[in-house]
């Protein structure tokens, strides 16, 4: 009966205009399954067998896109109960603990966002070993290097946003060192150069440390630009270059094999 | 008794000594460490003392900090991802040295598939697994919060996130403009650069430990031993005021370490000559500014001489000479450990009038 019901389905009108082939059991609908559909067609229509293998892939790069895009759904969701201002941030977090009966997206969100940065890591380990940044692939080694590195910043500016002292502390520590950037920090190297008469060009209002947080410490300027930061900028960046990595996966021949 | 030999032996300078001693005897037993036996006597012996040591009440106290919970995972994925790709890659290599092609340029393996259904269930399971794994840890593990922001009372230590703690660790014994700022910039550019550098055709698209020997060897060490060990010690090893504590050492706040690092100028101006440090500050820092010299640039003629002919023949200058800065920048940092260790040096070339300490 449901064997009948499914074909039932299968033959409707609205059916129909989703998919436009019969189901992927031949040659011609595997093909237009995967060319047909916006999100399949990152696929290949077929590729070499040892590129399906997890001994070989490992699986990493595919997981990695898999959490941001649950990352990118659970932060959308938490952003409903989050207002980004020192009065309300950690109260807010405090109320999604509280008020929120079996919730675990602020979980979700947070194991995720480990979780990424491990897997991108892995998955950079994988692609040295197998030689996979080679020509062809160069371009594609160093548009994965920026996303690594997007990665863990999106982790880092995340890390504020609850306001508690885990989070001001571990961002006090990891700015600090933008004070230090050589000529365009205050206190980094060849900044006390910088001077005109008695005049400090490099001084603390003004240093890359300043742009950074909107201020001299991490206050509620900090927290309103990292919360921009992570919510909205990096995330658009790192979906444009996810885009060409992809792209670029295709276009340099799929996933690596022996030439 | 054996906790208080792990704790001493934890100490940075013999728990890194001890593991490179051990990364470079399996870069050169590769026909043991490439075999399934080792793999599972590393799992048996990575999970007995795992669970030998959670078992300490000490230990357990830290590791189970939620924040710490991703490190587990990183480490059991490094310890299996690292043995796994040499394992694979010795099974190539043998499977190379008997006139076969390696396992991936196989004619089973050169067979085309249909994405649907291979790839696209494969995906498929991994992500369903991938949200088991997380909801189960969402659900036995709440996210930390703290007490609310507090700009006037910092916690002692205060830790970066857990993926920068290699980072902070540097800045023991480099100051931030070098530990923050200017060596991971050169870890950005030089491994954007790693495939303009590397010319060796072989091991594309498959794993393999002979056919690249030197470019594995490089990117493994810094990979274990500069990134991932450098994390787990400050995690799990520094404490109050970054100080050393063993893994089953209670953090207490008055453990008193006496830093008597000096400076080089002080080490040959005051030790070995006997005088009062000059004035001028490029006199006092001569020598220390000789020796980074040295290091960066006397140094590259006789190292081409004795190892790099053939490498600067084969690569070009531009290639080789890259190549020479990034290993000499990456090794900058173990042989800065290694002066303070033995020799308590603080800075090779300290000019505090300009921010300039190295």
């Amino acid at each position: 009966m449901s064997e009948g019901f499914a074909k039932k389905v299968a033959n409707t009108q609205v059916w129909k205009s989703i998919f436009r082939h019969g189901p992927p059991d031949n040659a011609r609908n595997r093909a237009a399954v995967v060319a047909g559909n916006v999100f399949l067609h990152l696929h290949p229509i077929k590729l070499k067998k040892s590129g399906v293998e997890l001994g070989y892939t490992w699986c990493m790069g595919g997981l990695t896109f898999f959490i941001f895009l649950s990352l990118t759904v659970t932060g959308v969701l938490l952003m409903f109960y989050y207002r980004p201002t020192a009065e309300y941030a950690f109260t807010d977090i405090i109320g999604l603990r509280e008020h929120v009966p079996l919730g675990i997206m602020r979980e979700l969100h947070r194991w995720g966002a480990h979780l990424m940065v491990i897997t991108v890591w892995i998955h950079m380990f994988r692609v040295f070993m197998t030689g996979s940044y080679k020509p062809p692939r160069e371009f594609n080694w160093g548009v994965g290097v920026v996303l690594l590195i997007l990665t863990m910043l999106l982790s880092f500016t995340g890390y504020l946003l609850p306001w508690d002292q885990l989070a001001i502390w571990a961002i006090t520590v990891g700015s600090n060192m933008a004070k230090a950037t050589p000529f365009a920090g205050n206190g980094g190297p060849g900044a006390m150069l910088a001077k005109i008469g008695d005049f400090v060009m490099v001084s603390d209002k003004n240093d890359v440390r300043f742009q950074l947080l909107g201020g001299r410490f991490v206050g509620e300027a900090a927290l309103l630009r990292f919360y921009i930061l992570h919510c909205v900028f990096i995330p658009l960046v790192v979906a444009v270059l996810i885009a060409v990595h992809f792209w670029r996966v295709r276009k340099d021949g799929g996933i690596s094999a022996p030439l | 008794m054996i906790k208080e030999a792990i704790n001493f032996l934890a100490a940075p300078v013999y728990s890194f000594s001890i593991f490179c001693g051990l990364f470079f005897l399996a870069m050169k037993r590769m026909d043991i460490v490439g075999t399934k036996k080792f793999g599972i006597g590393l799992l048996v012996f990575t999970l007995v003392t795992f669970a030998w040591m959670v078992a300490d009440p000490i230990f357990f106290s830290i590791i189970s900090l939620p924040d710490n919970i991703p490190i587990i995972i990183l480490n059991a994925l490094v310890i299996w991802s690292t043995w796994f790709a040499l394992y694979k890659g010795h099974q190539n290599d043998l499977r190379i040295e008997a006139g076969e092609s390696p396992l991936e340029g196989s004619p089973e393996n050169r067979e085309k598939v249909w994405a649907w259904p291979n790839l696209v269930y494969t995906e498929l399971f991994a992500g369903i697994v991938c949200t088991v794994f997380l909801v189960v840890w969402a659900i036995f593990f709440k996210a930390p919060l703290e007490e609310p922001a507090n700009p006037t009372w910092a916690p002692n230590p205060a830790k970066a996130p857990w993926y920068f703690l290699g980072l902070q660790e540097m800045l023991v014994y480099f100051d931030p403009w070098m530990a923050g700022v200017v060596l991971p910039g050169i870890i950005i550019v030089g491994l954007i650069a790693i495939p303009f550098i590397d010319v060796n055709p072989k091991g594309n698209g498959y794993f393999t430990f002979r056919e690249r020997k030197f470019a594995i060897s490089a990117f493994v060490f810094g990979w274990l031993a500069l990134w991932v060990y450098l994390i787990q010690v400050g995690t799990f090893l520094r404490g109050p005021n970054w100080t050393f504590y063993g893994p089953f050492e209670v953090w207490d706040f008055h453990k008193v370490v006496a830093e008597n690092n000096i400076n080089l100028s002080e080490i040959v101006w005051i030790k070995f000559m006997n005088t009062s440090l000059p004035k001028n500050i490029f006199v006092r820092e001569f020598f220390g500014v000789v020796a980074v010299f040295i290091y960066l640039f006397a140094l590259v003629p006789l190292i081409t001489k004795k190892w790099g002919k053939t490498y600067l023949e084969k690569m070009g200058a531009i290639r080789y000479y890259l190549m020479i800065f990034l290993v000499l920048s990456m090794m900058s940092l173990p042989i800065k450990m290694y002066l303070r260790w033995f020799f308590n040096l603080k800075y090779l070339v300290a000019m505090p009038e300009f921010e300039l300490n190295l």
